[in-house]
């Protein structure tokens, strides 16, 4: 594993270049930046500006032009597909929109990892099903199909699927893009759970800065066996949550929640200006 | 102007070369474990038990056609007994053959291309592949199965559909008797005919599957790309058809036929 100092970095990228096939430009330019075991990343930046691309990279879906990308301390650039299979076992994703599959119901996918690799009997597969719909709050919709499903419906379930294999680190691609502000809401608050009951590591991609506060300022406790939600306001104490911020396939900010207010870099003040409205002068 | 002709040769070899690794990787990935039986299974259900009604009336068609069309011009030579023979060998041979596929290629080989191309839009082949399995083995190998056993077997029924039609416009139209017409018919087809009746379909349904699953999976721009690669597989695999039917009826006559 990489490390620094005593912290342990699960993901790692050393001046990555990217360009999509029939593109001139790259969509990122010379990217470097770590992520540590148990922390919540927050990627932020407009449309078009490579922060998906990210995670594609992570998980071997696509690869770089040139650089190093490592998971958990592993340079997976030279990995075949078939080696790409054991990082992607203690990765999890929940992707834009869902992307369930229309073909199976519910149930069959969330439980579409553990039947394809994990071979459980039934019944414990029917459990297991049942605990993590339970977990996002689904658990009447077992046998339904995606398609009878509202979109927030759709990411909850999606982010069940992705827990589904107990993964050490999970991905959000837009998890909230195109929800109502509470629906949405709901889905930050599934991201705060899973990182601080199950300790997973979260790479959240939005460019929604008021769901990116939400995960960076909450945190969930487990109190007499009830689950207990808190926000703290006070930006100064925030630790566990780092914000990356991308122009143009550029990283242009990698700090804490403080750090960012501070920046004087002007895509950021331009970002936070664009959504906060104490921040236009 | 050479910079534009140029960059249409790389695309072309581009996409032969994206082509022969989709059919490539698909045809490795049957030789080792997991295999899908269920999802093969279900694809042998959508191709050849969804495909009866279509292929029985096309064969149905042809056959009857075939029958008004040719009796005209046996007439002439009065060798109207000799129109079963004409039909038997014609739909066994060429018609039966390229006349299903083109049929499943409207209906199988753009319902997968639309179905995979709307997989890839929607991420969900995405989703696959980060859940550690391998698209070409879970979607594209058991349509190739699926492919490759029931274009043939459709062909066959559709061959049989064609002879019966013949049969009842020979009996009720032209009066033929039906010994006369079943023993024409059925004492000019040769091992090697039958052997010519099955080679192609086989060939043809690989091409259906291969060329929708091919135009489904390198989808690009949304739901207008899924419009386009349904198209596509339509007019690209009916092409495909007609011209290996060409080459291989070449190569059959001159290395089967006596």
């Amino acid at each position: 594993m990489t490390g620094t100092g005593d912290s342990v970095n699960v993901i790692s990228f050393r001046d990555v270049y990217f360009g999509y096939p029939g593109n001139d430009d790259y969509t990122l330019k010379g990217v470097s930046f770590d992520i540590r075991a148990g922390s919540t990343e927050v990627i932020l930046g407009g449309s078009g500006s490579g922060k998906s691309t990210i995670l594609k990279l992570v998980l071997g879906l696509i690869k770089p032009n040139s650089g190093v990308i490592a998971v958990e301390g592993r340079d997976i650039g030279p990995l075949s597909e078939d080696d790409l299979m054991d990082v992607r076992a203690d990765i999890g994703m929940v992707f834009q929109e869902g992307a369930l599959f229309d073909s199976l119901s519910v149930s069959e996918n969330v439980g579409f990892r553990l039947r394809e690799h994990e071979g459980l009997p039934e019944k414990e597969f029917e459990e297991r099903i049942s605990r993590l719909l339970g977990f996002v709050g689904l658990s009447e919709f077992y046998d339904r199909s995606p398609s009878d499903l509202s979109g927030g419906q759709r990411r909850r379930v999606a982010v069940a699927r992705a827990m589904a294999h107990h993964p050490e680190l999970i991905l959000y691609d837009e998890p909230t893009t195109g929800l109502d502000p509470i629906t949405g809401s709901t889905i930050c608050d599934l991201i705060v759970k899973l990182r601080d009951l199950e300790g997973v590591t979260s790479v959240v991609v939005t460019h929604q800065l008021r769901d990116a506060f939400q995960v960076a300022q909450s945190f969930v406790m487990l109190v007499d066996g009830e689950i207990e939600y808190h926000r703290v306001d006070d930006v100064e104490l925030l630790y566990g949550t780092e914000f990356l911020v991308l122009n143009e396939g550029k990283l242009v900010f990698q700090g804490r929640q403080r750090d960012l207010f501070r920046s004087d870099e002007p895509y950021v003040h331009k970002f936070l200006e664009g959504q906060i409205p104490a921040f236009r002068r | 102007m050479i910079d534009a002709i140029s960059e249409r040769v790389k695309s072309g070899l581009r996409s032969l070369q994206d082509y022969w690794s989709i059919s490539y990787g698909a045809a490795v990935s049957l030789a080792s474990r997991p295999r899908y039986w269920r999802e093969t299974l279900d694809q042998m259900d959508f191709i050849g038990v969804g495909s009866l009604t279509i292929v029985t009336l096309t064969g149905l068609f042809t056959g009857m056609v075939l029958t008004v069309q040719s009796s005209a011009t046996l007439d002439a030579f009065g060798a109207r007994p000799y129109v079963g023979r004409m039909v038997s060998l014609s739909m066994l041979r060429e018609l039966g053959p390229v006349l299903t596929a083109l049929m499943v290629t409207g209906r199988v080989g753009s319902g997968m291309a639309a179905e995979l191309g709307s997989m890839v839009v929607t991420q969900q082949i995405d989703a696959l592949r980060s859940f550690g399995t391998d698209p070409l083995r879970k979607l594209v190998a058991p349509r190739l199965i699926a492919g490759v056993v029931m274009v043939p077997a459709l062909t066959v029924l559709s061959d049989a559909v064609g002879m019966i039609g013949g049969y009842l416009v020979a009996r009720f139209t032209l009066r033929l008797g039906t010994g006369l017409y079943w023993h024409s018919s059925l004492d000019a087809i040769k091992m090697h005919d039958i052997f010519m009746g099955l080679i192609k379909p086989f060939v043809f349904g690989f091409i259906i599957v291969s060329v929708g699953c091919y135009q489904g999976l390198t989808t690009t721009g949304g739901t207008r790309g899924v419009g386009e690669s349904t198209t596509s597989s339509v007019v690209v695999g009916s092409v495909l058809i007609l011209a290996s039917d060409y080459f291989l009826n070449l190569l059959i006559l001159r290395f089967v036929y006596p």
